[in-house]
């Protein structure tokens, strides 16, 4: 059986809150029960069947035809299936995703997999600000599942991260890994200013230094670390090039020594 | 006893008994081959018996760096035991005290089952605050800082309540010399079947037991029916050809392992022939009133 398809009309004319389009949601749902589903974040209402034509189909496989940076919380809460894009999408995309997979051929907003706690969030383009973090009034990111950004990704990547894996071929911003609680952060890219501000445990591995280290965090010197070959073995499904740089040697350092100073930055051997 | 002659070795129409054991399974990397197989060894070291070691327990075969979790060289160890918590407590303090101690060593589960026993969950603590967990997809390791670097060690590792323990081949020959080469051989056959282990000193034991004793506490002790220096007594189970017994123990994580492994050590010994090797091969029983699993020689023959 061929995927539900979602096919945008055209551009939307307010923000649309798109968590209630997953498989979780569209399983065993007619044609007409989904097109009467409410996106509106406005008080003009708007239906399912206002901004897409739908095409009936395996509601597992979910695709959207054209992307909207005004496609908010898409893929929002899902724990099975599938949903791509193939455009832009706006914030928290994928946020407290659970499992499943959520493919997004374009940029995305902030708060992407936002708390996110299984499953896996791959996003071809850009990602904004606070990749995986909490909202005002959460303590705790992302729990669980991986994060693959082809691009750069904003400030604050994986704040207040838990568990789980982020992978950022491209850039992170600054503050990446901030207020890191565990888990594993790794930026192909340059990292922005003060990587791991104010983490207290899990590993940044930033393959390409970043524009300033803080001096709250000490060097432990260069290792070969066996525990980087496992990890590499992991993210060799998710990017061989990143796999292949994590077996090198790494230098480590300890910090943020402004808290407890259990996490850690995986650093070139030779500091830039 | 009836016997059937093959290749000039007579055979006789028996089977060995074995018992249902608890076992695990885990894999020991290190720098070189070298080094995991140190780590293996010391581990299993003092592991011949449930006996007297608390465990049986022994090496399964060397691995490949492609087949290790890390990319190292490494070594697979089989163990077994009566009770689960009794292979939790030997699984702990022999990883704690062999695997952990041994330079660059990194420990990973062997085998893959529902229930678990803590490997490095237990191990952790050595590092005092600074050991560091990490997941990646489903599975977890912890990483304890050490001297040298880190000891990586998986969270947990498999238990199989369906293993088997005390497969055996007695081997007797003309001469010590020709009996061990037998027996020698047999092992050295036994090594390449997967999923068991020959847990006494080189693969051979040559103290066979039988239980109890006319001693109080003593729970075995000499197998006197098979005692070269006692033939000609009442209880003799030897012909008067034999001057020397040897005796494989063999443990396997499933009953078709043990099966495998007892048919290609038999069939080693007698591929040698009585003037090279051994002039006879037995197996231990209890009458086939205590052990679940009967392996009958007949059944292994070529």
């Amino acid at each position: 059986m061929s995927a539900l398809v979602f096919s945008l009309r055209d551009a939307p004319a307010q923000r649309l809150d798109l968590a209630p389009l997953t498989p979780d949601r569209l399983v065993g749902l007619s044609e007409s029960k989904i097109a009467a589903i409410e996106l509106q974040t406005t008080r003009e209402r708007l239906r399912a069947g206002d901004v897409f034509k739908i095409r009936i189909g395996d509601a597992t496989q979910i695709r959207f035809d054209g992307g909207s940076e005004r496609f908010d919380r898409i893929g929002a809460g899902m724990s099975q299936g599938e949903i791509s894009i193939d455009g832009d999408v706006g914030t928290q995309a994928g946020r407290l995703m659970q499992g499943g997979r959520l493919a997004i051929v374009g940029n995305a907003g902030p708060w992407a997999a936002s708390s996110m706690k299984g499953g896996t969030l791959v996003i071809s383009g850009h990602t904004g600000e606070r990749l995986a973090g909490p909202v005002a009034g959460e303590t705790v990111g992302m729990r669980g599942g991986v994060v693959m950004v082809r691009g750069d990704a904003g400030v604050r990547a994986g704040d207040r991260m838990r568990r789980g894996m982020i992978i950022v071929e491209g850039k992170a911003g600054s503050y990446a890994g901030s207020r890191m609680i565990a888990g594993t952060l790794i930026v192909r890219g340059r990292t922005g200013r003060l990587p791991g501000y104010l983490m207290s445990r899990g590993t940044i591995v930033t393959l390409d230094g970043s524009d300033a280290l803080s001096p709250t965090f000490v060097d432990s010197g260069v290792h070969e670390f066996v525990a980087n070959a496992l990890m590499a073995s992991y993210v060799q499904a998710y990017s061989p090039e990143v796999a292949a740089m994590l077996r090198q040697p790494w230098r480590r350092f300890l910090g943020d020594m402004a808290v407890i100073g259990k996490g850690e930055i995986f650093y070139p051997p030779v500091t830039n | 006893m009836s016997q059937l002659i093959v290749n000039g070795i007579r055979v006789d129409d028996t089977f060995a008994e074995a018992f249902g054991m608890r076992a695990t399974a885990i894999v020991i990397t290190a720098h070189n081959a070298a080094w995991a197989r140190q780590a293996a060894v010391t581990m299993t070291g003092f592991a011949t018996s449930v006996i007297g070691c608390g465990c049986e327990a022994g090496i399964d075969r060397m691995l490949n760096p492609d087949e290790t979790p890390d990319g190292r060289p490494g070594a697979r160890v089989l163990l077994f035991a009566v009770s689960t918590s009794e292979l939790q407590k030997q699984l702990q303090k022999r990883v704690g005290q062999c695997v952990l101690t041994s330079p660059g060593s990194a420990c990973y589960g062997g085998l893959e089952a529902e229930e678990r026993l803590k490997l490095g969950n237990a191990l952790r603590f050595f590092g005092d605050g600074w050991q560091v967990s990490k997941r990646f997809g489903d599975k977890r390791y912890w990483r304890v800082p050490v001297m040298d670097g880190e000891f990586v060690c998986a969270a947990t590792t498999g238990l199989s309540r369906t293993a088997v323990g005390g497969g055996n081949i007695i081997v007797m020959g003309a001469t010590a010399q020709t009996t061990l080469a037998a027996t020698e051989l047999a092992v050295e056959a036994i090594g390449t079947v997967p999923n068991v282990i020959t847990p006494f000193p080189g693969g051979i034991a040559r103290s066979g037991s039988k239980v109890g004793s006319r001693y109080k506490g003593v729970t075995a002790s000499t197998n006197d029916a098979y005692c070269t220096t006692l033939k000609g007594s009442g209880n003799s189970a030897l012909d008067a050809d034999i001057t020397s017994v040897l005796e494989i123990v063999i443990d396997g994580l499933t009953s078709d392992a043990v099966a495998a492994a007892m048919r290609a050590g038999v069939r080693a010994i007698l591929t040698l022939g009585p003037e090279r090797g051994a002039l006879r091969i037995g197996a231990g029983n209890y009458g086939g009133k205590l052990g679940p699993h009967h392996y009958h020689l007949k059944d292994l023959l070529p």
